[in-house]
């Protein structure tokens, strides 16, 4: 007897663009709204970005279900973490949270392309990179989800990140001011959503520095 | 239905998994409106190509303040509603003043389709899930492996490639009953002509604040006779 093939896939890819950058004191972290399935949009108002912990923003794009089971089992151990040190979460520790949430499924991934960003425990800006299975590095800037491809060479060339193989370590975190920052993200967007279809609709911005945390959004184009 | 997977080395253990759906409800619309939430379900269900089943109620209420409307297999569906049934029942239970609102059902059906897709045995549907609680309108949809949203306007199946456009360009804040009654049915009326598993028979349901109604089935008017469609062959004879 042939052996029976699956015919469906418990992944599915819902599209859009994430990208956090990080300053001296800052942190800006963006993402899309548009959720996609297929060539056909579900919704044009969907938030990626998560708020985990005072200090500490996420934003992932792919599977949807997954994204949002991910975002649950965290925000739940935070709210443990909270009981039991009577204190946030640093950026740094959620970090590593996220990494050994996402490699305790390895053989069954979450499929979330996930920037952490926040401020770490001096209060400077940073921003952790992921892939589905759990590694993750520190950064100074970052991109993942549809867009990435066309967002990532652009933020090479303009926030001249030093090489990881300097001695002494450079510091990766832009010298840009916050508004400038924001400046630049909402450039990347508008020209993500120009070539890549999952992109588009509009764009929400989340700034996180020593006031607190906040919100803005910009209009992308729908098509 | 018991299948034997080959991993299995010759003892008789056997893993149910559902692979394909057999009876099947098309498109499900919902759409929110001034009072509440407006939606409209064929009432067919195909055994693959057969229009079997043409008298299936796909949209049920839920509790005091919810409705849900069902695509795709049929008996998950009913599975589904002997859950909700079971959450709704404990709830009153309680006693408490308080009633589950649509927010809380739709993440209750979220996590349901979730869990079944994370244990590889789906529930076989599309589900939409409206109403209103405290004045507070809610309209969600969620697949067969746990992608969920709310929006004003949601479809299931061919409904997203049909009804949606119709919608976005349609639909607007504080839209009357009847203006509402007729959009749905523009876009019903479009699925009919367009999507082959669609019956001429359907209902409308609303939720307000006051409560549930379902309508009466009933059929919508078709128009056959466009000239496009008259002597289909004329100027390329032999062809269909």
């Amino acid at each position: 007897m042939t052996k029976q093939q699956a015919n469906w896939s418990p992944y599915d890819n819902n599209g859009g663009t994430c990208v956090a950058i990080a300053g001296a004191d800052y942190c800006v972290i963006a993402a899309d709204t548009r959720m996609s399935t297929g060539y056909s949009i579900l919704t044009r108002d969907y938030s990626k970005i998560c708020k985990l912990a005072d200090k500490c923003v996420m934003a992932s794009s792919g599977f949807q279900a997954d994204v949002k089971a991910l975002q649950k089992v965290l925000s739940a151990r935070h709210l443990i973490y909270q009981h039991q040190h009577n204190k946030q979460m640093s950026c740094p520790a959620m970090g590593q949270l996220l990494s050994n949430t996402l490699y305790y499924k390895r053989f069954f991934p979450y499929y979330s392309f996930n920037v952490l960003g926040g401020l770490d425990n001096e209060g400077k800006g940073c921003v952790y990179t992921y892939d589905a299975v759990g590694s993750y590095e520190r950064v100074g800037y970052s991109s993942q989800g549809s867009g990435a491809t066309l967002i990532t060479p652009f933020l090479d060339n303009q926030l001249k990140s030093p090489s990881p193989l300097l001695l002494p370590a450079k510091d990766a975190v832009t010298p840009l001011s916050e508004t400038e920052a924001i400046d630049l993200v909402k450039t990347c967007f508008a020209s993500a959503t120009e070539r890549d279809i999952y992109t588009g609709d509009k764009l929400e911005i989340v700034v996180l520095n020593a006031d607190g945390i906040c919100r803005e959004y910009m209009e992308l184009r729908k098509d | 239905m018991k299948l034997l997977d080959s991993t299995d080395s010759g003892n008789n253990s056997s893993i149910e998994r559902t692979q394909y759906p057999y009876v099947t409800g098309t498109s499900v619309i919902g759409i929110k409106y001034k009072d509440g939430i407006l939606m409209a379900a064929d009432m067919g269900a195909s055994y693959g190509s057969t229009l079997r089943y043409k008298s299936v109620e796909r949209v049920k209420p839920v509790g005091k303040h919810s409705l849900i409307g069902a695509s795709g297999e049929i008996s998950d569906f009913q599975e589904i509603l002997r859950s909700l049934d079971e959450l709704i029942l404990y709830d009153n239970m309680w006693d408490d003043g308080n009633s589950l609102g649509p927010k809380e059902v739709h993440n209750y059906l979220t996590r349901m389709m979730y869990n079944r897709r994370n244990k590889f045995d789906p529930l076989w549907n599309s589900l939409v899930l409206g109403g209103v609680k405290n004045g507070q309108k809610y309209l969600g949809m969620v697949s067969m492996i746990g992608v969920h949203f709310e929006d004003n306007h949601v479809a299931t199946g061919f409904g997203n490639h049909l009804a949606r456009p119709i919608l976005r360009d349609e639909w607007h804040e504080n839209l009357t009953f009847e203006d509402g009654v007729k959009l749905l049915e523009k876009c019903m009326r479009v699925l009919l002509y367009r999507d082959r598993s669609a019956v001429n028979k359907l209902q409308i349901a609303k939720i307000t604040e006051e409560g549930v109604t379902v309508s009466q089935p009933y059929s919508l008017k078709t128009f056959w006779n466009f000239n496009a469609f008259q002597n289909p062959t004329a100027g390329a004879e032999g062809s269909w």
